[in-house]
């Protein structure tokens, strides 16, 4: 599904090494969780991965389902199925949520060549998805973002998602600013969206989030590198221990 | 005391080829106008109020020249069932306009001077426009009390069901036009006016509106694509007590277009909102300069003006509240906001505020900034593709002003274009 290699990337401005190669592969179906202290690169890794500007590419691939995604438009790498969940997600004044979630999913049917959804199966399946997460219509109604609490923006977040549908989802540290039940619902909605098809990048501080959406695999990342990889356990490991402890080992 | 030279001998070579009319009700306030403006003489380049915009384009005494627009689209309010005045280069075209009787409004032309029982329109006709050149002279609208050729009067007694739609075909490619409207609206009378159309190569376009205690107005008005087409247009709006008058402007292309508005609430707890929308792409001008004077007591206003600029493009925004001794109780709020797509556009404001009173709530606010770089790729990573997302953040940016319009089939009308235009100039 998706296949990093030995990736390395500067901040364009400051001409500074953030991912010093980084090597990972997501398969379909599999939910991978990366781990590490402030600083270590993980969302400089779902930025480059999404095409955020002010990334220099400087060596390595990324590659999604045979896509080299490095050379693709952030619109095209999201047609082809990527998707991050922003860890702060964007205010947009203005802009209709629902608007904007309509004008996206077509956007991106248009470009697979797909029919447009009609407004009414569109207006059909957002209420329920909606529900689901409980998200009011009145944030439906409301400009993207604008005013939403934390909770809020994360779980209209995965609403987005749940819409667009991707085969590959990057979370970046959707559990941030989220209490408990919060918490428990934006999980509920990754886990919904769980299938044989789809991967998850599931980037976090913290086991908490780990509690509720069970990684098959935990990646430690450090300095701008992936330096220990493991089961569900090394994600309590660091829960326990720190990442000090895991960081002198592999040192 | 003469006039500087320069400034008479621009003012009468721009004169030389015009004509009085004469005759009719309208003359001694034309004749009034003229002396008014031989004594101020036409706007210079060193005039304070043209220091953004050259007049130039409005003086040159020769015949103008602006190519027509081939519009493959339908006109801006083509489905919305109203009543149609039209005007071909600022002649009135009877064939093409609908029969002018409408319950709740008397129709009448400037140019019929011989229209009976028309002194209300006396009344007006020069006087709200002399009133505005106080204290800033507006010269170009004196010329257009002095030799506009028609125009319409409207006095509002009712609520007319349908809307008022004046249309500004544009058929020579050197037309000069200078119409002239006059609309009073009688208390508790409530009626909506449309404008739209480039008019001609050249228009020169004066609105006087009086609008009586409790009278309702609303204004909405998109200016044809002509790219070439100049325009200078004026309204003089005085508000009774608890009138509304709520206007709104878009424009689209133009390489010059000043719109100047001038309104006086001159009753307790009127309201007065004047909004503005453009967007401008290369050899565009356009020029918002607002004047609204509070004189009574709790009164409204709200100044909202948004301009999207590319290509070299220039906005320009002057726009003042004045809150004369004794307008407590003045809720007052200006705002004028530029998105400059590149670096090669410009937007120059001069926002003022000048109080009286003590007890008033006056706000304003000017910026200007650059598409967010942030909320752009956002839209991106949902799958927009990159002209989407600046058009969809472009509309929002010109949301506030849009939504002043309080018809909503109005607003979505103006707001389909929008996006239409945008997309194809993506």
């Amino acid at each position: 599904m998706l296949e990093i290699k030995n990736l390395t990337v500067d901040l364009e401005e400051e001409d500074k090494q953030i991912l010093k190669g980084v090597d990972l592969t997501v398969e379909p179906g599999k939910v991978h969780a990366i781990m590490g202290p402030n600083g270590s690169g993980k969302s400089t890794l779902s930025y480059v991965l999404s095409g955020k500007d002010g990334y220099k590419v400087t060596g390595g691939s990324a590659v999604m389902d045979g896509l080299d995604l490095l050379e693709m438009e952030p619109e095209e790498r999201a047609a082809a199925g990527l998707f991050l969940a922003f860890q702060y997600p964007v205010e947009i004044p203005g802009v209709g949520n629902m608007t904007f979630l309509r004008t996206a999913v077509n956007a991106q049917r248009k470009a697979r060549g797909e029919e447009e959804m009609s407004a009414a199966e569109f207006l059909k399946v957002i209420r329920a998805r909606a529900k689901e997460l409980k998200i009011d219509a009145d944030m439906l109604k409301r400009p993207v973002n604008v005013g939403f609490s934390g909770g809020e923006k994360k779980r209209n977040e995965i609403l987005q998602m749940a819409m667009l549908e991707p085969k590959m989802c990057i979370l970046d540290e959707t559990d941030s600013g989220l209490d408990v039940d919060a918490m428990k619902l934006v999980a509920d909605g990754v886990n919904a969206l769980r299938s044989e098809g789809r991967g998850f990048l599931v980037i976090t501080h913290y086991q908490r989030l780990l509690d509720h959406i069970k990684p098959d695999v935990v990646h430690i990342m450090a300095d701008g590198r992936i330096v220990k990889s493991g089961g569900p356990e090394l994600a309590l490991e660091v829960e326990h221990n720190g990442y000090t402890d895991i960081l002198s080992e592999v040192a | 005391m003469g006039l500087p030279e320069l400034k008479q001998t621009a003012t009468e070579a721009r004169l030389a080829g015009l004509t009085l009319p004469e005759g009719g009700w309208s003359e001694a306030a034309r004749r009034d106008a003229l002396s008014r403006l031989t004594a101020m003489g036409l706007p210079q380049r060193r005039d304070e109020y043209w220091k953004y915009t050259k007049p130039d384009l409005f003086l040159d005494p020769s015949e103008p020249h602006a190519a027509l627009l081939e519009n493959e689209e339908g006109m801006v309010f083509g489905e919305i069932d109203r009543l149609k005045i039209v005007f071909v280069d600022g002649v009135f075209d009877p064939d093409a306009s609908d029969d002018l009787s409408m319950e709740g409004v008397t129709i009448a032309r400037l140019a019929d001077s011989s229209a009976a029982d028309i002194h209300w329109a006396q009344d007006i006709y020069g006087v709200l426009e002399e009133r505005g050149q106080t204290p800033v002279r507006r010269p170009f609208a004196t010329m257009n009390t002095a030799f506009a050729t028609d125009g319409v009067l409207l006095h509002v007694t009712g609520k007319p069901s349908k809307p008022i739609s004046l249309i500004y075909m544009h058929q020579s490619e050197s037309s000069d036009a200078i119409l002239h409207h006059v609309v009073r609206v009688e208390p508790g009378a409530e009626a909506t006016i449309l404008e739209n159309g480039p008019a001609a190569a050249r228009f020169n376009k004066c609105m006087e509106i009086d609008v009586a205690d409790g009278g309702v107005l609303h204004h909405v008005r998109s200016q044809g694509r002509d790219h070439e087409r100049l325009a200078v247009t004026h309204m003089f709006a005085r508000l009774g007590r608890e009138s509304v008058f709520k206007s709104f402007t878009l424009t689209v292309n133009g390489v010059m277009t000043r719109n100047e508005c001038v309104i006086e609430l001159t009753g307790d707890d009127a309201v007065a909102h004047v909004a503005g929308a453009c967007v401008g792409d290369g050899n565009f001008h356009h020029d918002d300069t607002v004047f609204v004077t509070h004189d009574a007591v709790n009164c409204e206003s709200r100044q909202v003006f948004k301009k999207v600029l590319r290509n070299g493009a220039t906005g320009v925004f002057q726009g003042k509240i004045l809150v004369k001794e004794g307008a407590q109780k003045t809720d007052g709020y200006q705002i004028s906001q530029s998105l400059l797509l590149d670096d090669d556009s410009q937007f120059l404001a001069k926002p003022e505020l000048e109080i009286y009173a003590d007890d008033v709530a006056c706000s304003h606010g000017s910026t200007s900034g650059a598409i967010d770089e942030t909320a752009l790729f956002y839209l991106r990573s949902r799958g927009l593709p990159k002209g989407e997302a600046t058009d969809l953040l472009t509309l929002a940016f010109l949301a506030e002003a849009v939504e002043e319009i309080e018809n909503e089939t109005l607003s979505e009308d103006i707001v389909g274009r929008l996006q239409n235009w945008l997309a194809r100039r993506r």
